[in-house]
């Protein structure tokens, strides 16, 4: 018995011990269940495509993507990010799509200096003074895309908003970013429960307020519920329902449909933008999946893109944690947004765009590009930052 | 702010309503045959996928309603005729490990299915829209549920008060072993019940598929619900049933919707906002807590 | 019925894991799988907090369906403790010990003066109460629970690697069955068992019932709430999810596997799950349905085994 045990310890120890450069692995820890769903497999599928397209290699490196599902619990987040990194040893992690989820795993992947590469969850607080040079957002930072709907609807003239949003790190961002830029009254502030999908109550209270517009921030299907809800409730007769591209993207639009036609939104990408790379994307996660891009999966696909282009110009020494920084700081990919650049505390400086829903050419109910809201927008949390 | 409260009284009723429909099942089967069935919120989640898949396939809601209820009755006989007929004999304890297990089985199976993500399940087009009462717009399918639930209420007391299978059912909550020595046939009513039970629950899940999400794990949260308004209400009555519902529903929405107001008084609007909830909740909870200590069989006893 | 009868094999077979368990960590440490100490320190902290419900359920006779709130008590106790200075756990656990034990005081008080199913009901409404009261606390997380600001250190030795940590939970484990097993043979232990038995009988011999009850929930309380303690430190984070009742569910179904009644059911219980759990979960996804058709078969056929140490039969 000792020699059989010494002889599996010696297969075990070799197996264990096999050098990262021979292998790229990304722990992909999101939402793969619950009304938050759709949001985490759009994610997934754009950075599956992305893997795909690179004949499954990040970098020239051969790629193995390991998958969680986090059922948007915190600790199960945790749990699954503990076995991604202490276990598989995994040298990036991504995916995660809520920031409440996001700043409970956050302190251990940091700790194992380990990056992560957002492609969603844009916390203030990693923006700010807890930025952290592992931490890299390729989407937006959170409040950015409300600060868009808020400048607008401000330069709109709109005097009584309510404002409802989901009571978390994200919601709060939300708020914080849409009064930054809208000046006019706020009738209330409603915050709902994470997951929450009955509105009733919080229905009634607007039709109590009487405002001229509503802007909500509810992803996934809490956006869904609502917005068919506010409609069944009759309140889309006297009030106008303004979102950031969250909750008008093609999730929402599929399974509400024409009601939510003319609903202007904000957005820092648009399947109909015409550069290059986003005509590919676009037309290639089509045939793959048989249904339109929606701004998460944009993301995902450039978070592939991006660990691409940092491998590729480490020339796959990601054990080189110093160069690895810099390789991403120094943004080596083409995004399919267009042009945009890293601030000091990793998260992007871009422009935002108007979008609204109507109908394409081919007669589907999706997004359209109306203009621009901010250039070269910078988040607002940046000057806390202690990085350079 | 009068009209506020109507809206929400509104609210409160169809959500007691629906309450009432998973209640009633339980009730029954807890007070008839003893046996505390934890997997009743699953038989609601499978109730609501199947209304969901009948409803997608025949691409009508009430198709879809009359097929998937049918179905999850269906289901709810086999699983009545293998399993639940020897947990009857069997000791709360085993009944506990048997429908946790049976909940763990339905989420699953329900996942490999469907899938993770939530199913969609639309309202008919022609009750999307609002109707005007009382000089403001209410939702029109929020309406028929309401419409469903006092039916429902309507023919299980004529069902429960007039007929004789009514009495039998009675007679069975109030001393089973005096109602199986009169010769009733004690298993084919027992059967009836649970089916029955199955059927409301599947009816519940249904309608509430298009207002809420037909997803994995969405008959835990209501379950508990139930079983605080049979305790409140009285094990075995479904006047207990239907009061401890609409107690537990009005609580609940009013709480959620009134507290957090009141307490922005005092407390920041986030924090009103959660706390709100959260004591409508407790609330909830301290009311059964006091029923179990005041009146432990609960408001209206089925027990003699 | 006694609440462990030492079968002869036992001692030596006992004293022979325990050293495979003291070698644990360094071994999976040389076979490059330091993952699975995190995984085993998880396996022994749930031991211990379905051993705590074993002492209220198959001992005592009570069948509480919300023993997860001491568990979650004990977590939040030291997470608070550790974010206001206190991270010494001699202190800390002990704290999260009593913070738990009074929880157990207050709603056992209430509970044990009603019977049955209806005792079953009010204790799971008290779990659910504290559930929402964690949730709805704002200063303490609220649903996202509450973080903890580092792991605390046992008398000076830090327990921030995995294997100190082991060892700790180890530790409490030992300690805990030793007490356990003490606690059945001693004259309060014979008198609870007594009262499982015949609670009439008891009552009329003039044995004051209620507060030899109490006085055993709450050490089941109390020993939740030091399991829920070693697991924040273990996770990180104390969260209101460790309150909810499927997590009571949980506990239940591994005294029950385990075997009710018997001193080692918890442990064996929890065991079996957990280890379940993970070999399963890399086979397929869908592991939960090979479970639940394990439990029903364990209901369905070995049913004598479950009633028959509770002493309930039906006529």
């Amino acid at each position: 018995m000792p020699l059989r045990l010494s002889a599996l310890a010696a297969a075990l120890m070799l197996a264990g011990s096999a050098y990262a450069t021979d292998k790229i692995k990304v722990g992909f820890v999101s939402t793969l269940s619950g009304p938050g769903a759709g949001l985490g497999v759009d994610i997934r599928d754009g950075f599956n495509l992305a893997i795909k397209q690179l004949d499954g290699k990040l970098g020239g490196v051969p790629a193995e993507v390991i998958i969680a599902d986090d059922q948007q619990s915190p600790d199960v987040a945790k749990q699954a990010a503990d076995k991604f990194l202490k276990k598989d040893k995994v040298d990036f992690m991504t995916g995660i799509v809520f920031s409440n989820i996001m700043l409970a795993v956050g302190p251990t992947v940091f700790d194992s200096k380990t990056f992560y590469i957002s492609a969603n969850a844009g916390p203030s607080q990693y923006a700010g003074e807890q930025c952290n040079p592992f931490f890299f957002n390729v989407a937006w930072q959170n409040d950015n895309l409300h600060e868009a709907v808020g400048k607008y609807m401000q330069d709109k003239g709109f005097k009584n908003v309510v404002i409802v949003t989901p009571n978390y790190p994200g919601g709060k961002d939300a708020v914080s970013g849409f009064k930054r830029f809208y000046r006019g009254k706020v009738g209330d502030e409603i915050y709902t429960k994470l997951g929450q999908l009955d509105y009733a109550a919080e229905l009634a209270q607007i039709r109590s307020v009487k405002p001229d517009a509503v802007f909500f921030f509810l992803p996934g299907g809490m956006g869904i519920n609502f917005v068919k809800q506010f409609v069944a409730a009759g309140l889309s007769r006297d009030t106008q329902l303004f979102a950031p591209g969250f909750s008008a993207d093609e999730d929402v639009i599929k399974a509400v449909g024409a009601p939510m036609m003319g609903m202007f939104n904000s957005s820092h990408w648009a399947h109909d933008m015409d550069n290059g790379e986003n005509q590919r994307f676009v037309a290639a996660f089509e045939k793959e999946y048989k249904r339109l891009p929606s701004l998460y999966a944009s993301q995902g696909y450039d978070a592939a893109l991006m660990i691409d282009g940092a491998v590729r110009d480490v020339k796959g020494k990601v054990e080189d944690k110093a160069a690895l920084q810099k390789a991403l700081e120094a943004k080596r990919f083409k995004s399919v947004r267009g042009d945009f650049a890293f601030n000091t505390n990793h998260y992007p400086v871009q422009n935002y765009y108007l979008r609204v829903i109507g109908k394409d050419a081919q007669g589907r109910v999706t997004n359209k590009t109306m203009g621009t809201i901010f250039t070269h927008h910078a988040d607002a949390y940046a000057a806390q930052c202690k990085m350079k | 702010m009068s009209q506020l409260v109507l809206e929400q009284a509104l609210n409160g009723l169809q959500f007691g309503l629906m309450l009432f429909l998973l209640a009633a099942g339980l009730t029954l089967v807890f007070g008839i045959m003893d046996c505390i069935n934890l997997a009743h919120g699953s038989l609601y989640m499978v109730g609501a996928y199947l209304v969901a898949a009948a409803a997608q396939a025949a691409d009508s809601f009430w198709i879809g309603l009359g097929v998937g209820v049918a179905g999850a009755a269906l289901l709810g006989l086999l699983l009545e005729l293998s399993l639940f007929r020897r947990l009857y004999k069997l000791d709360h304890l085993s009944q506990v490990l048997a429908t946790f297990a049976l909940i763990l089985i339905a989420n699953e199976s329900v996942r490999m299915i469907w899938g993770a993500q939530p199913v969609l399940l639309n309202p008919p087009e022609a009750l999307s829209g609002p109707v005007e009462i009382a000089g403001f717009f209410y939702p029109a399918y929020r309406l028929v549920i309401i419409a469903f639930g006092l039916a429902v209420a309507l023919v299980l007391y004529l069902l429960v008060a007039r007929t004789r299978v009514g009495m039998w059912v009675r007679a069975g909550a109030s001393n089973r072993e005096m109602t199986e020595a009169l010769g009733i046939n004690v298993p084919g009513l027992f059967t009836a019940v649970f089916v029955f039970g199955v059927g409301l629950c599947a009816l519940a899940g249904g309608l509430l598929g298009p207002l809420l999400a037909v997803q994995v794990g969405m008959g835990e949260s209501v379950l508990i619900l139930a079983f605080v308004v049979i305790i409140i209400g009285g094990i075995g009555s479904i006047r207990g049933a239907l009061v401890g519902s609409l107690i537990v529903g009005m609580v609940d929405t009013l709480g959620r919707a009134l507290l957090p107001t009141l307490l922005r008084a005092a407390l920041p609007v986030e924090a009103a906002s959660t706390l709100g909830p959260a004591l409508a909740s407790i609330l909830i909870y301290l009311l059964m807590a006091a029923i179990l200590f005041f009146k432990p069989q609960g408001l209206f006893p089925a027990r003699a | 019925m006694a609440f462990y009868r030492a079968a002869p094999w036992q001692k030596p077979v006992t004293i022979t894991l325990l050293l495979a368990l003291l070698a644990l960590p360094p071994g999976l440490t040389a076979l490059g799988q330091a993952f699975y100490i995190g995984f085993a320190t998880r396996v022994l902290i749930f031991a211990l907090a379905a051993s705590s419900l074993n002492l209220v359920l198959g001992f005592g006779g009570m069948f509480s369906l919300g023993h997860a709130a001491f568990f979650g008590a004990g977590a939040y106790a030291v997470a608070l403790c550790l974010s206001g200075g206190i991270s010494d756990g001699l202190v800390a656990l002990p704290l999260a010990m009593l913070a738990a034990g009074l929880f157990a005081l207050v709603v056992g008080a209430i509970s044990l003066r009603t019977r049955g199913v209806y005792f079953i009901m009010i204790t799971l409404a008290f779990a659910q109460m504290a559930y929402y009261l964690f949730v709805s606390a704002r200063a303490w997380g609220g649903d996202d629970g509450l973080p903890l600001t580092g792991r605390m250190t046992l008398g000076g030795l830090s327990l921030a690697s995995d294997g100190a940590l082991f060892y700790a939970a180890l530790g409490c484990l030992v300690l805990t069955m030793i007490f356990l097993g003490r606690l059945a043979d001693s004259r309060f232990g014979r008198v609870v068992q007594a009262i499982r038995e015949n609670e009439t009988r008891m009552e009329a011999l003039g044995y004051p019932v209620f507060r030899y009850r109490l006085l055993c929930f709450v050490l089941g309380g109390a020993l939740a709430g030091l399991a829920g303690a070693l697991l924040a430190n273990q996770t990180g984070l104390a969260s209101p999810n460790l309150l909810q009742w499927m997590q009571s569910g949980t506990l239940l179904v591994m005294v029950i596997i385990g075997g009710v009644g018997y001193l080692y059911g918890g442990v064996v219980g929890a065991v079996v799950l957990l280890v379940l759990e993970e070999v399963l979960s890399g086979f397929t996804l869908h592991w939960h349905i090979g479970l639940g058709l394990l439990l029903l078969g364990i209901v369905l056929f070995a049913p004598r085994g479950v009633a028959a140490l509770f002493g309930k039969s039906r006529g």
